[in-house]
């Protein structure tokens, strides 16, 4: 009899536990829901052509996102541009030549720390590095925030893909008498091309709804610029201006720049998932 | 002729050197630059918050009295604000984390566990300030009008902890931030659970199944053990991100610098008061007490980070990597 108390007692916890972690999937997935569907009806109600043709307005008046959305592609273009090589070729000394050695080690363990730094924290580096002694907020001091975004995640997709490189490869090229230089960019780096094509893909998935650092490098612009050498606005600060103004029309204009940051950030991301088929190891 | 082909050889092989060494020499600088960027990010603002340091020493950490005009800058209520928001994340990130982690694992069909756990990585994805703006127009008023009464008629009348629950049904506050912020820590953590529950050996989980275990005690005496440093370190990485988590927590907190017991009242954070006030900090005092508190978060944040990644390396270095 007792044991049949014990073992009904174990069943009902187990079916408790599994109960309560399948509600806590579900609960994840209502957010995920939710917030998509808030995200995806407010804008599209606020959707239209003038966004991207027009320029962000004054209170009261109609307009669009346009130098906001160019000033956010300008900076996170530039951003990218800067980073991915820095990103690759840091990634590459890490993988490649300093491999189980400590300052491989070291330069992983700060990247990783780089990673998952909060992204304001970057900003305010910029700011004290470039804002200050330059004498003002300007684009180039946004996209600089953002290369410090895109450099940790390049890196560490670099680092990881160059290591699933089966290292036979760099021995049968190293033992044709081909310099290793050349191994690395004509071998290596075609195996590992779609890893590292994701890690930048993701990267760029990261920056283009980065709002933090931008506040105190890029600050804002109501007009349109191309100069990078001054103010400029970008998407995310605007939806943040707009969307915590008291004003009707505002928050309108805040929702559809934020459904076009969703769905691109979205879009990107899975996109760069097809890229890369997950690799998964058997641990037997 | 053999002369020449040997010294041509000779040649190329010099040059291949020296090429080998100029790309070495440049993957090695961009490598010191990630070094030197982090080093740089700590030096500078450390240097730009040292006018604060020098003028308030210890008061700026401990004094609650942050007012602009007469340059009084003591940053208690931030970081009791940061603090208290990151702790309520948690407590409600992490046993549903484990519980969507355990799903993604163990209790899900086949099939269903790449959709859903692509689904909740997706959710990492989605930019803080969309969250922001959910958790202002959506989430806010809908705890304003169901919740958060309930919450001050019944928890607020509880004896010790009643007051942390009582108050006005505003909606903004510090409980809305941490629970914004749960809800966007969930899927790191989850994902960081999923993949090192994922390398616990077969063998020892079929044991346990043949002993008799259910599918509970499996993970709870089998696979949680084993992979505990790691869960652990997936634990800290969400916290790091909760400490300085911005534009979320900016939209639902409030912007109060009064230190209030109620967890219903508006508060202020770290990131929030720096995201708030940088671009209108008029004086050199205020802008150095702003990148002060900056320079806390990076401390903060690097040592609870640094705490993730030693964690996580104990699991991946008994798996031989």
């Amino acid at each position: 009899m007792a044991t049949d108390l014990i073992f009904l007692k174990r069943r009902i916890i187990n079916a408790i536990a599994l109960l309560l972690s399948a509600a806590a999937a579900l609960l994840g997935l209502a957010c995920l829901a939710w917030i998509l569907w808030t995200t995806l009806s407010k804008g599209i109600a606020a959707f239209n052509i003038a966004l991207f043709t027009q320029m962000t307005p004054p209170p009261g008046e109609a307009g669009g996102l346009a130098n906001a959305l160019f000033g956010s592609i300008v900076m996170c273009l530039i951003a990218t541009a800067m980073g991915t090589p820095i990103g690759i070729a840091a990634g590459t000394f890490v993988a490649e030549y300093a491999d189980r050695h400590w300052v491989g080690y070291t330069i992983r363990f700060v990247n990783d720390i780089l990673l998952s730094a909060p992204s304001i924290v970057l900003g305010l580096f910029v700011y004290t590095l470039v804002v200050r002694p330059m004498g003002g907020f300007s684009g180039f001091a946004g996209a600089l925030a953002l290369a410090f975004i895109v450099i940790p995640v390049v890196v560490r997709t670099t680092d990881d893909m160059l290591k699933l490189v089966p290292s036979q490869m760099r021995e049968a090229a190293l033992s044709l008498g081909i310099p290793q230089w050349k191994v690395t960019l004509q071998i290596l780096y075609r195996a590992a091309a779609p890893g590292i094509v994701t890690g930048m893909l993701l990267a760029l998935a990261r920056i283009s709804g980065e709002t933090a650092p931008l506040l105190f490098t890029a600050l804002n612009n109501q007009y349109w610029s191309t100069d990078l050498s001054e103010p400029i606005a970008s998407a995310p600060v605007v939806i943040f201006q707009y969307a915590m103004s008291p004003f009707e029309d505002w928050h309108a204009l805040a929702w559809a720049g934020a459904f076009i940051i969703t769905v691109f950030v979205l879009a990107l991301s899975l996109f760069a998932r097809l890229v890369l088929l997950r690799k998964r190891v058997a641990h037997d | 002729m053999q002369d020449a082909l040997i010294a041509a050889a000779e040649r190329r092989a010099i040059r291949d050197a020296r090429h080998d060494l100029r790309f070495r020499g440049l993957v090695a600088t961009a490598g010191g630059f990630v070094l030197l960027a982090l080093g740089g990010a700590a030096l500078s603002m450390l240097w730009g918050g040292w006018e604060t340091f020098s003028t308030f020493g210890l008061d700026f950490v401990t004094s609650s009295n942050w007012d602009a005009i007469d340059q009084q800058f003591g940053a208690w209520v931030p970081i009791y604000g940061t603090l208290v928001t990151a702790a309520i994340a948690m407590i409600i990130a992490v046993p549903a984390s484990f519980g969507i982690a355990l799903f993604l694992t163990e209790v899900a069909p086949t099939w269903l566990r790449t959709p859903v756990g692509t689904a909740i990585e997706l959710l990492a994805g989605i930019p803080s300030i969309i969250y922001g703006m959910w958790g202002l127009f959506v989430f806010v008023p809908m705890l304003a009008e169901h919740v958060y009464p309930w919450i001050d008629a019944n928890l607020g009348q509880w004896p010790l902890v009643g007051s942390l629950f009582a108050g006005p049904p505003l909606g903004i506050g510090t409980l809305t931030a941490g629970l914004v912020l749960a809800i966007m820590v969930v899927p790191f953590i989850s994902s960081v659970m999923r993949d090192v529950f994922l390398t616990v050996p077969t063998r020892l989980k079929e044991s346990a199944y043949a002993l008799g275990s259910t599918r509970w005690e499996v993970v709870w005496d089998v696979v949680l053990p084993y992979t505990r440093s790691a869960v652990i370190g997936g634990v800290f990485l969400g916290l790091g991100r909760a400490l300085g988590e911005t534009m979320a927590v900016t939209f639902v907190l409030g912007n109060a610098h009064e230190l209030s017991t109620s967890l219903l009242m508006p508060g202020n954070s770290i990131a929030a008061t720096i995201a708030n006030e940088f671009a209108e900090a008029d004086t050199d005092l205020y802008r150095s007490s702003l990148i002060a508190l900056g320079f806390l978060l990076f401390v903060v944040t690097f040592v609870v980070l640094a705490i993730a990644k030693l964690m996580l390396r104990q699991l991946a270095k008994r798996e031989g990597r």
